[in-house]
């Protein structure tokens, strides 16, 4: 009985402990501007923030900033997502390839993608296009590793016995190389798309691009701490539900894999 | 893990050692000086003067940054990177273990965490910015707010997945909690500290630039926006490769200090494997 019940009991209680804690980090900044110890002027109210937050929501002009950072969010992630697969494909079954390619690779990948940023200006100026050179380059490097990494993981046995009952090249594409690469994929896939929006926010910070990125720049330089705050709020919880958007995905297209299986059985 | 695939691949008889050595010499240049050499070919004939051909660029970069540049502009920068990454391993660390360790910490932090893990880091750079003003701690404190958290998260992560029954060995042999943490504890969470670490690196270094490009009047962010608002196309490009280089100079250490500190962890692997 008592068993039952703590188990029961255990998911309420973390819930209100991060409700608990949520609020405290509330309290808490609230009452720095409050006991005087950072000028308000510099870290404004909670209240204040909030309630500039709300203002926002009822705003047309922000939910178009917003559209116009998703729009390059989205056409960035799939257009690296797409270039990423077919090449990660190509290259990963592909030996020769492979050892072809691998020092360039290891060259481009850890080059910081926001060091493009003057380039992108240069060919494209104040435009989403200079925005989508940046997001792509960063989100491809994440989906490409794990897609090569995903193809060379097939089971040997399982590639052999595929060839020994003469499966097409197709087939073995769709029954071996997919399954075995989609956890990869799902992995890389979802690095990409908090990548992606971290970028599209700096290129509109850095750019001038439209968008929230624009947005928090304008704020700064106007002096209006408030409006900052609750925008970076905003890009908070964007991120957050960039997050778990792409984790749901995850499992729903991996509830078949022993990764996901294994948890929910635990 | 590739290069092995290629060692094993590679022998299928006997070859010398030095036409192995030669053709794996092949592989690893042939296809970048074939890229150099067809950029070479397009940045010549192409007009528009944004892509100039690798001579050039190479000859702005030891103009540029050979030099006095050297000493103003990219060692400040460096030195601010390497004091955020430090900062936000120890802080990432110490953190982590005490909220890993304490179940209710954990969980009184965790929803609070998850947010601020969420914000894009380069959002924090106005933040700062209002509170510390434009000086070199704020850019240090931007690298850390940003670098921080994947190392935090990590290291929760990893000290909360320590084997139950080392742990409790542990407890029933009486060993006190300093050596725990030291020869237990650290230890399990290593890989994971690790790979926290790595994520850690590339942000801090986009953190870098960008908080020079905003905020600045030296540092190698800055230098580059300023070559490309002034038209200064090969020195710019030699700004870029330039950070490529200290992209993958990163990668390299981060690489070799990896497999010092978890040689033991990848011998584990290898006999589970075998």
């Amino acid at each position: 009985m008592s068993v039952l019940t703590t188990r029961r009991l255990r998911p309420l209680r973390k819930t209100l402990l991060g409700v608990v804690g949520l609020a405290g980090f509330l309290v808490v900044w609230q009452s720095i501007p409050t006991l005087g110890l950072i000028n308000p002027q510099y870290l404004p109210y909670v209240t204040d923030v909030l309630a500039r937050l709300f203002e926002q929501l009822v705003d047309l002009a922000f939910w178009r900033r917003l559209r116009s950072t998703m729009t390059s969010w989205a056409i960035g992630l799939t257009v690296a997502t797409c270039a990423a697969v077919v090449l990660g494909t190509v290259v990963g079954l592909v030996p020769f390839l492979r050892r072809a390619t691998h020092t360039i690779v290891e060259f481009l990948r850890p080059i910081p993608s926001v060091a493009l940023i003057p380039l992108a200006v240069l060919m494209f100026g104040i435009q989403m296009q200079a925005a989508l050179v940046i997001i792509v380059y960063a989100s491809f490097w994440q989906v490409f590793v794990q897609v090569i990494y995903g193809v060379a993981d097939v089971d040997a046995v399982a590639r052999d016995t595929a060839r020994s009952f003469g499966l097409r090249r197709r087939e073995q594409l769709t029954h071996l190389v997919l399954p075995t690469t989609l956890p990869y994929l799902m992995t890389g896939l979802r690095l990409a798309a908090a990548v992606a929006l971290i970028l599209a926010v700096t290129a509109e910070m850095v750019i001038g691009n439209p968008g929230l990125g624009r947005m928090i720049e304008l704020s700064r330089s106007a002096g209006d701490a408030a409006g900052l705050y609750a925008l970076v709020v905003v890009t908070g919880l964007l991120g957050l539900t960039v997050n778990l958007v792409f984790r749901f995905i995850e499992r729903r297209v991996l509830s078949w894999h022993q990764s996901v299986r294994g948890e929910e059985v635990r | 893990m590739t290069a092995d695939t290629g060692r094993t691949a590679s022998t299928p008889r006997q070859r010398g050692v030095g036409s192995r050595i030669a053709a794996s010499f092949r592989y690893a240049l042939g296809l970048p000086m074939l890229l150099l050499v067809v950029w070479g070919l397009v940045g010549t004939n192409e007009t528009s003067g944004f892509f100039p051909d690798p001579l050039t660029i190479s000859e702005a970069f030891v103009d540029t940054w050979v030099g006095p540049a050297f000493v103003e502009d990219v060692l400040p920068s460096l030195y601010r990177l390497g004091l955020g990454v430090a900062a936000s391993i120890v802080l990432g660390i110490a953190a982590g273990t005490v909220i890993g360790l304490a179940h209710w910490l954990r969980e009184l932090l965790e929803p609070l965490l998850e947010f601020l893990r969420a914000i894009p880091p380069p959002v924090l750079i106005p933040v700062v910015m209002l509170l510390l003003g434009i000086t070199d701690t704020m850019k240090v404190v931007v690298i850390v707010s940003g670098a921080v958290w994947p190392i935090l998260l990590n290291t929760i992560e990893g000290v909360r997945a320590t084997d139950s029954v080392m742990t409790e060995t542990a407890h029933s042999f009486r060993v006190s909690w300093w050596e725990r943490l030291w020869f237990l504890v650290l230890p399990a969470a290593s890989p994971r500290i690790m790979a926290g670490v790595r994520q850690a690196l590339s942000v801090a270094l986009i953190l870098m630039v960008i908080s020079e490009m905003f905020a600045s009047s030296a540092g190698l962010g800055y230098r580059i926006a300023y070559f490309q608002r002034n038209y200064l196309i090969a020195e710019m490009w030699s700004g870029i490769l330039l950070l490529g280089l200290v992209g993958v100079f990163l990668a390299v250490a981060f690489g070799f200090v990896e497999r010092r500190v978890l040689r033991w962890y990848h011998g584990i692997k290898e006999v589970n494997r075998a």
